[in-house]
């Protein structure tokens, strides 16, 4: 029926072959997981999701601190979690013998929450650190856990010092 | 029918492939955590916020955020009585530092930012390699390993999340601390936030607070008219916030 039959059966071959190495090509250079979940490499998320985290949270803080939380509980930094200020602990949590968290300087960090902004919501507690302390630092009458100074403990407190 | 030397040499390259597939297995989720199970979104109220910055430094320390940029920033508006329209926006150092004081009157107040992890995000539409994407429970990713760093991601974005890291010359953005929230940590600025004003949200789980206070407040998202079907959600937010 046709003529030369044999030049369509090489051409088939040929095709055939150009097939093949396209699909072992791409199999060799697409990763697997490509499109696992959708047009992208799903192990990606995996590997993303198995990045350490930094900062502990407060819950693994308050697991060892308990005395702490007491502390914080009767004042208003109850809300205030503990990396808010102490900063990414989680390398503290996991060795707490060998790495400590350092000591804060209660002149920065009050400071940051504190010093007074005409944008910041109206009832939140602002001063101007310069004329409030004179450059004295913060915890030298209030203690940051429990920061209201009672009017007969004001003495005690800037003794006691930040814990 | 005989294996002739040609249908050996047809058969050898398909049976390649298909051992690769059996050598390459099912990657291992992460245990208990179920990707069909969340559908995640934050929910910031804006009256909260008081600038301190601890969001931004937090952000920068637990994902290594190079000096200069932000996947998470604050913005102080300031909004003079006679020009609503037309509010000065300010965010020196992304707000990492916290504000200068000022004493202007009119309306001032901030608004963190973050990538609002759109479930229709026109950045992960853009992508011709398929390096970002959405995933099952609802963040924006970028595959580090397989973006070109074309940028087509970073002017496709209308909220302006995200930027080319120098370093390693590919898109990055907020993941939402992925690494955390799928161990049920919640996010680094979460998890410092003084007053609260930023909350994780899992919009698929009805248990989460923020379903009763979405029924109770007035909540927006930002650019509500790209529809992108963003999923940061802001409570109290001025008119003049773009």
């Amino acid at each position: 029926m046709f003529k030369d039959v044999e030049h369509l059966i090489r051409l088939a071959v040929l095709m055939a072959i150009a097939l093949i190495a396209f699909v072992t090509l791409r199999a060799l250079v697409v990763p697997h997981s490509f499109g696992e979940y959708g047009h992208y490499r799903g192990d990606a998320i995996a590997e993303i999701a198995g990045r350490p985290a930094a900062f502990a949270g407060h819950d693994i803080c308050e697991a060892c601190h308990a005395d702490v939380l007491e502390q914080k509980k009767q004042g208003k930094h109850v809300v205030v979690p503990c990396e808010a200020c102490h900063g990414a602990q989680a390398k503290h949590a996991d060795d707490p013998a060998s790495v400590k968290p350092a000591k804060l300087d209660t002149a920065v960090i009050c400071a940051r929450c504190h010093e007074a902004n005409s944008a910041k919501p109206k009832d939140f507690p602002q001063v101007d650190t310069a004329d409030h302390s004179g450059g004295l630092a913060c915890g030298t009458c209030h203690q940051p856990h429990r920061p209201k100074i009672e009017t007969a403990a004001v003495t005690n407190s800037a003794t006691e010092g930040p814990k | 029918m005989d294996i002739t030397r040609r249908r050996l040499l047809l058969l050898l390259p398909a049976a390649a492939v298909a051992w690769k597939y059996v050598q390459a297995g099912t990657p291992e989720a992460a245990p208990n955590y179920k990707l069909t199970e969340h559908w995640w979104g934050m929910l910031i109220d804006i009256p909260k916020c008081i600038g301190c910055g601890s969001c931004v430094r937090a952000c920068a320390e637990e994902n290594d955020v190079p000096e200069g940029y932000y996947r998470t920033w604050i913005e102080r508006y300031h909004v003079a009585d006679w020009k609503i329209e037309r509010p000065d926006v300010e965010s020196p150092n992304g707000g990492k530092q916290g504000f200068p004081p000022n004493e202007i009157g009119g309306k001032n107040f901030f608004v963190p930012k973050l990538c609002n992890h759109c479930a229709d995000s026109p950045c992960t539409q853009v992508c011709p390699v398929g390096a970002t994407f959405v995933t099952p429970d609802g963040v924006v990713l970028v595959d580090k390993s397989y973006c070109l760093g074309c940028r087509y991601c970073v002017q496709a974005c209308p909220y302006g999340c995200r930027f080319i890291n120098p370093k390693t010359d590919t898109a990055e953005k907020c993941t939402l601390c992925y690494h955390r929230i799928t161990k049920g940590l919640t996010t680094a600025c979460c998890e410092v936030c003084p007053t609260g004003a930023r909350q994780l949200a899992d919009l698929k789980n009805p248990k989460d607070p923020i379903h009763e206070f979405m029924r109770t407040h007035a909540v927006q998202v930002l650019k509500p008219h790209m529809a992108t079907g963003a999923k940061v959600f802001y409570n109290g937010m001025d008119g003049s916030v773009r």
